[in-house]
């Protein structure tokens, strides 16, 4: 059997579509130590990977190359992840990278979440305790590296959009061990001599190592319990950090920090422009509505026939005397018929009254009433008073009652 | 304290109360001539106090006795 010859294309071609069929090699992620890193003028990074046992080559082209959160070097320990392919002109295999960690981030992030978690529990994200920002900060304090590109973003922006502030810097270092505790002392000394009416604490981008500071828990508890109302500005848009979650006001970058700190005077003067409309407009409708009142009051009953208008006011007047008066007949007239009733009722009761039913009532000469035959003698002489008259009886027996 | 802006904080919440007093219209016609005066003045000085703003930058330091010291800072425009 005669061994087919194929070119050096061919068999390089052979095997990069084998490597291209295989799923793993699709997609990997490769843990290994950065040497002979490159960067070469067309953005493209070239590098190799290794380990105690072996060592990978590795290209990075420009746009994946550009969203590295880092800048690698050699000796860093990363977890490159990409496909595995052949490159055809040199018959090597090599791993296409389209993003890489530095490995143990893994760590940091479950810390971070952990952090997250834990405050989140204490409330220190509840909104109900978010401050309001001051509309026209007069004094605005910037906790940051005096040296990063961040402050001078910042500076340039404020002073862009709101000349009429003023800033105070409180330099601090924004990565490293030390920064957390410069950090934390700044926000609390901004405090203690209310040196600042806003607080913008934060950095420009860089590795999720150098923005770690912003993921500090005393950092964290200084941003809450500071009383100057606090925009966090670290990194850039995609950057997210506890201290964004605790802050007042989460910015994405410094220079939207800026940018939400302060009013644009450009939106200022037209609002001055608006109220000065807005004034013009006011009044001079009122002046409109005032003439239209006075035309008004020109055409008015009164003002066009005095001597009718007076008729008609004298008509009202004897109307309401008409009714008054008739009002105080009434009045008299009920009161008389409640005189009568109770007239009626006194009469109802008199003892007089009894007697014309058939009653009599006897006296004795002194006028006593008799209830009782102890009161009388054989012989006495009595009155008795019946409904029309009195007449005198003399006593001429005595009987009391079950004798 | 901030004197400049302190003082266009607070013309620009006279000018709200006047803006809203004028559009409310109930007040009389010449007190809205009055506050229409003093409106247009402050819209004015409003104006002249952003134009004329210079903005102030000072590095703060802790002073030997731990209170705060003012020091200039040069921003490099």
């Amino acid at each position: 059997m005669e061994q087919q010859v194929l070119s050096i294309t061919q068999i390089n071609e052979y095997i990069r579509s084998k490597m291209d069929a295989d799923p793993l090699l699709g997609s990997v992620a490769v843990r290994g130590e950065i040497s002979n890193y490159k960067m070469y003028p067309s953005g493209h990074h070239y590098f190799t990977l290794k380990d105690e046992g072996g060592a990978l080559k590795c290209v990075m082209f420009k746009g994946n190359a550009m969203r590295l959160r880092f800048r690698p070097e050699n000796g860093m320990k990363v977890i490159a992840m990409g496909k595995i392919s052949v490159f055809p002109r040199d018959g090597a295999y090599q791993l296409y990278c389209s993003a890489m960690t530095l490995d143990g981030i893994g760590d940091l992030y479950a810390a971070f979440e952990q952090l997250k978690a834990k405050l989140a529990g204490e409330g220190l994200f509840d909104p109900a305790h978010k401050k309001p920002l001051p509309k026209y900060p007069g004094v605005i304090g910037i906790v940051t590296s005096s040296a990063g590109a961040a402050v001078h973003d910042m500076l340039r922006i404020l002073r862009k959009r709101y000349p009429l502030t003023r800033v105070r810097l409180f330099p601090v270092r924004v990565q490293g061990v030390e920064a957390p505790p410069e950090i934390v002392g700044a926000i609390r000394y901004a405090n203690r001599y209310k040196l600042a009416d806003l607080l913008i604490v934060g950095r420009g981008g860089g590795s999720i190592e150098d923005l770690w500071a912003f993921n500090d828990e005393r950092v964290a508890r200084a941003i809450y319990d500071s009383e100057i109302p606090v925009i966090s500005a670290v990194g850039h848009e995609p950057d997210v950090t506890i201290s964004d979650f605790v802050a007042d006001l989460r910015a994405a970058t410094p220079s939207n920090a800026a940018e939400l700190g302060v009013p644009d005077q450009q939106a200022l003067q037209q609002v001055l422009d608006g109220y000065s409309a807005a004034m013009a407009t006011s009044l001079s409708r009122q002046i409109k509505a005032g003439r239209q009142h006075l035309k008004a009051l020109s055409g008015s009953p009164a003002l066009r026939s005095p001597t009718g208008y007076l008729e008609q006011r004298r008509q009202n007047v004897l109307l309401l005397k008409n009714r008054l008066l008739s009002a105080q007949t009434q009045s008299v007239e009920r009161k008389r018929r409640r005189f009568v009733e109770q007239t009626a009722k006194l009469d109802a009761m008199s003892p007089l009254k009894v007697l014309t039913r058939g009653y009599a009532m006897a006296q004795t000469k002194d006028g006593t009433v008799l209830r009782s035959v102890k009161q009388v003698n054989l012989g006495d002489e009595i009155g008795i008073a019946v409904g029309d008259g009195a007449l005198s009886a003399t006593v001429s027996q005595i009987k009391e009652n079950g004798q | 304290m901030n004197e400049k802006n302190a003082t266009f904080e607070a013309n620009m919440q006279r000018l709200e109360q006047i803006v809203r007093a004028m559009e409310r219209g109930d007040v009389a016609l010449d007190e809205s001539l009055k506050l229409f005066q003093e409106g247009t003045d402050l819209v004015h000085a409003c104006g002249k106090l952003l134009d004329e703003a210079q903005m102030q930058i000072e590095k703060v330091v802790k002073g030997a006795d731990g209170n705060p010291t003012f020091e200039e800072f040069q921003d490099e425009n």
